[in-house]
């Protein structure tokens, strides 16, 4: 287990090295930071002084190893637009995408997985062949149309829900958040929806395919034949059986829904960390773009670690150390 | 037989309704298990023995469903019960176990939590006595170190040792039925002898009986005290064991006998049945067995045998009816 663990985090660090390489090379080789600072007139001269003061003429390994050590403590560099700390804009955005990300993945779990059970259960009845219909509808819209739909009816047409930013804000430290207020609460619904919708719809297709295919096993069939009831058959021995591969894709999910919030954000102008990825790419402001790249993968990497230790937790047969494996004879 | 039979089946028929019309695969079979008794019942794949006893646990997947005719359990029926009142039935007053130890347990549970599962279903007990309880049948089919085996998982017992968890699991509610389907088919020759002889002091040392389906006929002749022979979801024989094993009256059981190979015999060539079952699709009219028959004669291609009781032994085929016994000498 702890040899597991370690095997983990070393992975994660060869992850999280390369992606850092990605980022790096942004700087190299999207644009001249050079030119971008010293401006439309400069002296050869300046030119040069900046290139030693910035280590631009190191070797590219060393500027690598530079890149790298101060990343590992969050240091990012200063945004070519708002000319401020990459790291503070990001500290600050972080509270409206991870509430907003939280809001969507929680809205996919505890809707996506009953209503996979029940259509997984009730396999024939309209309820759920309905269910199956929409859902086919979830998952083929693309995210921003159904943000564009929902903004139509529910904040044009009824005027019910805000169709734009994140109402007021508490803060809390350096954390802003948007549940303590209920503004905020009224402009989390429509952009948590729109981010949820597609994750929503792929766990519930996910838990019914792997519904069906436990039901079908021999240990339930045994436990039918021993006569349980039927919530402890089908909650208690085939819903855990299909937690494996559920946690799986939940996991990957949550990571995909952080990193692709930046269309939502974009529909509802919703000041996260994917807003600002969007304008920075509009700006050609590198160290954002390169600070964002290297916390998303960042976040799939703790991500992933999780969803491994889970496995552990759902799973007997990986808990067991080998020596105490195996059985005995007969 | 004079006692009242623990199980009854009378007339059972199992159909599946497909797209292109109902394949009946358990057709108009009728046999009865009295306390204590074990009934072996052998015959090929496809000829319904597993069907009927899924139809007996009340277990049949759809779109299988019973056409016809009644199970009934102590004279009480069973085969139209709502899904709640035969669940109380299952595990309680019919135990199962099933051909593969390695799929029938959940493996996320310890067999522990499985067996104390089942007990506080079905018995009036608390935690502690049902684990009480499951300590000693862990003891009584045979696994060494019960009280520490109780927590482990499934995938920590071998093959043989996770058929005997499965045995104290259709025993743990003391059913008075046990419906054992191909028990032994999954494991090693080696240990089948062990489950057997296992399942058949269990069965006495409770005074339950047991409905033994499989296909091996040695498993039979070593357990069973009487056996259903069944072919294309009919019974062609049924009687006590020895007179159906030594001699044989129906063609096909005469064949089934002879395709089984003795130690010592002089004998180099096995005999074999030619051709194979039909399809259920294809069932031919008359005796289902008549196209494959060495001894087959007109009446068998126009009109279906009954069971005619010869001895202790039903034996469904016109050799038997007073009125052909001429005409096929």
């Amino acid at each position: 287990m702890i040899a597991f663990v370690i095997r983990r985090l070393l992975q994660a660090v060869l992850v999280m090295l390369a992606v850092g390489f990605v980022a790096f090379s942004l700087f190299a080789y999207v644009g001249d930071p050079v030119a971008i600072m010293l401006g439309q007139d400069f002296t050869q001269e300046a030119r040069d002084r900046l290139i030693r003061e910035l280590g631009l003429d190191q070797p590219f390994v060393v500027q690598y190893f530079r890149f790298v050590l101060a990343a590992a403590q969050g240091e990012f560099g200063i945004s070519y637009r708002l000319a401020r700390p990459v790291t503070d804009l990001l500290v600050e955005r972080l509270p409206a995408t991870l509430e907003l990300s939280l809001c969507a993945a929680a809205i996919a779990l505890f809707v996506g997985v009953p209503l996979g059970v029940y259509t997984g259960l009730k396999r024939d009845t309209w309820g759920s062949r309905f269910l199956l219909t929409v859902s086919l509808v979830g998952v083929s819209l693309p995210t921003f149309l159904i943000g564009i739909l929902l903004i139509l009816v529910f904040s044009v047409m009824l005027g019910w829900l805000p169709s734009f930013g994140r109402g007021t804000v508490v803060q809390l430290g350096w954390w802003s958040t948007g549940f303590l207020t209920g503004s905020g609460l009224r402009a989390l619904i429509l952009p948590s929806i729109t981010l949820a919708l597609f994750q929503l719809t792929l766990i519930m297709r996910l838990v019914r395919s792997e519904m069906l295919e436990v039901l079908r096993t021999d240990y339930i069939k045994f436990a039918r034949a021993r006569g349980l009831r039927n919530r402890a058959v089908n909650f208690g021995h085939a819903l855990k059986n299909t937690l494996v591969p559920v946690i799986t894709i939940t996991g990957l999910q949550l990571g995909g829904i952080i990193a692709f919030a930046i269309v939502t954000e974009t529909v509802f102008q919703w000041p996260g960390m994917g807003f600002l990825f969007i304008q920075s790419v509009q700006a050609a402001d590198i160290p954002v773009m390169s600070a964002y790249l290297v916390m998303i993968a960042f976040f799939f990497v703790v991500i992933n670690l999780v969803v491994d230790l889970l496995y552990y937790a759902v799973d007997p047969r990986l808990r067991i150390d080998k020596g105490a494996a195996g059985g005995h004879g007969h | 037989m004079s006692v009242e039979p623990l199980l009854e089946v009378r007339n059972l028929r199992v159909e599946f309704p497909t797209r292109r019309g109902t394949l009946v695969a358990v057709d108009d079979i009728s046999f009865s298990i009295a306390p204590g008794e074990v009934l072996g019942v052998v015959g090929e794949s496809g000829a319904g023995k597993s069907l009927t006893g899924a139809a007996i646990i009340g277990l049949l997947e759809p779109p299988g469903r019973v056409a016809g005719g009644e199970i009934r359990l102590d004279g009480k029926r069973i085969d139209n019960l709502p899904y709640e009142a035969m669940r109380r039935i299952r595990g309680r007053e019919i135990g199962a176990i099933f051909q593969d130890p390695l799929t029938s347990l959940n493996p996320l549970y310890t067999v522990g939590r499985q067996l104390t599962e089942t007990i506080l279903t079905h018995l009036d007990v608390d935690e502690a006595e049902a684990r009480a309880r499951a300590i000693k049948l862990l003891q009584d089919v045979g696994i060494p170190a019960a009280e520490r085996r109780i927590d482990h998982y499934p995938h920590q017992f071998s093959g043989g040792m996770r058929q005997r968890v499965v045995i104290a699991l259709a025993l743990c509610a003391n059913p008075r039925l046990i419906v054992a389907d191909e028990p032994t088919t999954a494991l090693d020759v080696s240990i089948q002898a062990q489950i057997i002889t296992l399942i058949k002091r269990l069965c006495r040392d409770h005074g339950a009986s047991v409905m033994l389906v499989t296909h091996d006929m040695g498993v039979i002749a070593e357990t069973a005290d009487r056996v259903a022979v069944m072919y294309a979801g009919r019974i062609a024989e049924i009687g006590p064991v020895r007179d159906v094993i030594k001699r044989a009256k129906h063609p096909y059981t005469e064949g089934l006998m002879g395709s089984i190979p003795k130690l010592g015999g002089s004998e180099t060539k096995l005999a074999q049945i030619d051709g194979a079952m039909p399809r259920l699709t294809a069932i031919p009219k008359g005796c289902a067995f008549n196209p494959r028959c060495p001894k087959v004669f007109g009446r068998c291609r126009e009109e279906r045998p009954e069971p005619i009781q010869v001895g202790d032994t039903k034996v469904a085929c016109w050799l038997y009816d007073s009125a052909n016994k001429a005409a096929a000498e």
